[in-house]
């Protein structure tokens, strides 16, 4: 054995050489395309977010270095704060409980049914992840607003119609947001759920656990895993969510539902201050990673 | 080996087959969208882009400009026009996008005149020879002034607008008020709204801007409306005024309005159709009693309008807002005015302006007004008599207005410092800061963003 070993590991050696030369040329294009399309935007974007760049005025013809006053005037906005506190409310509800809970639920009674009730469902479900952004906010914008098909049906059953996107915007916006992305949650746990061996729900089935204990105690556990990446997947989709709430009440009333896409769009593109507009990005960013290591945390999974 | 160099072969033809892609698609220099394309013919076809803002379906802007494209593609064999329509609600953002990039600045583009300042600092904009444009004697000299920054024209005005207080006749003697009606300070006003309230209670009293989805609508119908008629103003010796006696009237105006439901419903008032609504909606079908709105608001219900609606004019009156108290000079306006600019980065810059002298030149500036129902720049179309004359126009009551008018500060920080303006009108309308806190919010966010130095406190 010993002799054979650093035979064995010389060849290894011998071919790791042209392997090599060759992973490295194979991911050249897709290196270029990441540089050119990723990393050099994201780089300027830092840049940018240090200087007082704006669409129009002086400004525009020879942007500043200013340091970090865009960072130190954004946590003096009030308007930033409550675009935060909107952004984590529109998260949680709409993507981490929303979606996952829906997603979960309706995998979950999907699992062992007949398979063409599961394909009727499943394409219902899906039909709403896979229609582009706009059309879903129109769709909704009919259902919602005030003459719309909600309001006709509440009328015709007597009660008083409610103006849905002017009263209640963000619960509007949620719901929206999760009839729209619960289709990619459900997907995820269908082939977690699926990959949960039988023989263990089983044998806890003949341990006398119940239905729910056994949901409790080893399903979920064992889909741990599928669920945090769910998660962090759902959270960097959510936070970017732009044309959906900008197209249903484009932020407002007032700014009830200006989470910090639409604040960054908003100070970016129609006060013109780009500088601005992209230091409010890089906090996006933060957010980002801070939900994911929370999430790696909370769960006690490494990835 | 044979596998190697079958394998290298592949990756070859691979990454040749994306370098020529990516080679090919980046244009060559000095071929812009506007350049000369060698066409077939004896002749090179030259195009140039005309950019405007489409505001409504009626698109009145862009029935004027096709009747130009038409004069002017015949009088210069060779030359295309290429009209672009862009969003109304869009317009700002995206042309100063348009201007940045020379593969996109157009040739001529609307301008709106408040924003001249801060484009021709950022170098969108191409300055404009009227010195030896024989026409330019033709136009208004105080509208002159509003296109002109240091020294130098960047555009030429083709209209101009005022704002003032439309009345319904009819609900005003139903309800025992006086007609016709001029109403002297803020409280005559709220004294109608309130007659009107109680008389009528299925009529909105009092319409005004109020969202910040109407943008500018809502800062010049009713932010400026209002403080321009108090001793206070928005900018005043080279500094923001952030807070001022005249600035916490305006905004308890505003409160007291809403508070006592004077107002139209929040949930109309404050969409991106609100305007829409009111024009096709509220007014033809006589929903409201008072509006504080502009002059053009008769295009949409002229024949080509939204809305066609003869009577108009004599259901509505039209007369002057007044100052707060009836101070000196008594009453107030606002006016804006829209031109037609080269931007500086398009390729066929004096094409550009020949197209923009046509499209402004005394005859299709009179039909530009008439058609759009705007107000002319223009002292010889201001005369004739056709214009004053219009059916279903406020031209003759019009130029009364333009005495006591007042202008946006034309200044390069004014788009941030109107959206301020508009967002705390409608928080105090939706009852979310009272008044005070909210000339507190208007200072702080000021300050946040054009720096301590630029502004001042008059509280």
């Amino acid at each position: 054995m010993d002799a054979l070993e650093p035979q064995a590991a010389k060849r290894r050696k011998k071919q790791a050489g042209p392997t090599n030369w060759r992973a490295i040329l194979f991911l050249m294009p897709s290196w270029v395309l990441l540089l050119i399309f990723f990393f050099v935007p994201t780089i300027l974007t830092f840049y940018f977010a240090f200087t007082n760049m704006s669409l129009t005025g002086i400004n525009a013809a020879q942007s500043q270095f200013i340091g970090f006053t865009n960072f130190v005037n954004m946590f003096d906005d009030p308007n930033f704060r409550n675009s935060v506190v909107k952004t984590v409310i529109f998260l949680i509800f709409s993507a981490v409980i929303g979606q996952q809970v829906m997603g979960f639920l309706i995998a979950i009674l999907m699992n062992g049914r007949n398979s063409g009730f599961r394909s009727v469902i499943g394409s219902i479900v899906i039909a709403g992840w896979v229609t582009p952004e706009i059309v879903c906010a129109f769709v909704w914008f009919a259902f919602l607003n005030d003459s719309g098909t909600l309001n006709t049906v509440i009328e015709a059953l007597g009660l008083k119609p409610v103006a849905w996107l002017y009263t209640f915007p963000m619960v509007s916006v949620i719901v929206a947001n999760i009839w729209r992305g619960t289709a990619f949650s459900m997907m995820v746990f269908q082939s977690a759920l699926g990959d949960v061996p039988r023989e263990v729900e089983e044998s806890a089935m003949m341990d006398g656990a119940s239905g729910f204990q056994k949901l409790v105690r080893i399903t979920i556990p064992m889909i741990l895993p599928s669920v945090l990446t769910n998660m962090i997947l759902i959270t960097l989709q959510t936070l970017g969510t732009f044309t959906l709430i900008y197209a249903l009440t484009g932020g407002g009333p007032g700014n009830s539902t200006e989470i910090l896409p639409i604040y960054m769009y908003r100070q970016a593109f129609v006060n013109y201050q780009l500088g601005y507009g992209t230091a409010i990005s890089l906090s996006l960013l933060v957010i980002g990673i801070v939900a994911s290591l929370i999430y790696m945390r909370v769960l006690k999974v490494k990835i | 080996m044979g596998n190697k160099s079958k394998w290298l072969g592949t990756m070859i033809v691979a990454l040749s087959v994306v370098v020529s892609a990516c080679g090919g698609n980046s244009a060559t220099p000095g071929e812009t969208g506007a350049g000369n394309t060698g066409g077939a013919g004896e002749q090179a076809t030259k195009t140039i882009k005309v950019a405007y803002g489409k505001w409504n379906e009626a698109d009145r802007w862009g029935e004027w400009l096709k009747g130009v494209k038409e004069e002017f593609e015949a009088a210069n064999k060779g030359v295309k026009v290429e009209l672009q329509a862009i969003e109304g609600s869009q317009y700002a953002t995206k042309i100063p996008l348009l201007m940045m990039d020379e593969r996109t600045a157009p040739e001529v583009l609307a301008e709106d005149s408040f924003m001249i300042n801060a484009d021709s600092e950022a170098g969108y904009l191409e300055e404009l020879n009227v010195a030896s444009w024989d026409d330019w004697k033709n136009f208004n000299e105080g509208i002159k002034a509003a296109v002109t920054a240091n020294d130098k024209v960047y555009g030429v005005p083709f209209s101009t607008d005022v704002r003032g207080l439309y009345y319904n006749k009819q609900l005003f003697q139903q309800a025992g008020l006086p007609v016709p009606w001029q109403p002297k300070s803020w409280n005559d006003i709220l004294d109608a709204a309130r007659t009107i309230k109680e008389k009528q209670p299925d009529i909105i009293p009092f319409w005004m801007n109020t969202g910040t989805a109407g943008q500018e609508a809502t800062t010049m119908q009713t932010f400026q409306m209002l403080l321009y008629g108090t001793q206070d103003q928005m900018y005043e010796d080279g500094k923001w005024v952030v807070k001022s006696k005249g600035l916490l009237d305006t905004l308890n105006f505003i409160h007291d309005i809403y508070s006592n439901d004077l107002g139209p419903k929040l949930s109309q008032v404050l969409t991106a159709q609100a305007g829409q609504v009111l024009e096709t909606d509220l007014m033809p079908n006589q929903k409201v009693a008072i509006v504080l709105n502009g002059n053009w608001l008769t295009g949409n219900w002229g024949e080509s309008g939204g809305k066609p609606w003869p009577e108009a004019l004599d259901v509505y009156d039209f007369v002057k807002m007044p100052t707060q108290n009836g101070e000196a000079p008594g009453f107030t306006s606002m006016s804006g005015g829209w031109t037609l600019a080269v931007a500086k980065k398009s390729a066929e810059k004096e094409l550009g302006f020949e197209f923009i002298k046509m499209a402004i030149n005394e005859k299709n500036n009179k039909k530009f007004a008439i058609l759009d129902g705007a107000l002319t720049p223009r002292t010889d179309v201001a005369k004739d008599s056709e214009y004053t004359g219009q059916k279903g126009t406020l031209y003759g009551v019009a130029a009364d207005f333009i005495t006591y008018t007042h202008v946006r500060p034309a200044n390069a920080e004014y788009p941030s410092v109107t959206s301020v303006a508009q967002e705390i009108v409608e928080k105090v309308a939706t009852g979310a800061l009272t008044p005070e806190a909210a000339m507190n919010e208007y200072a702080k966010n000021v300050e946040r963003t054009v720096g301590a130095d630029r502004i001042v406190s008059k509280q």
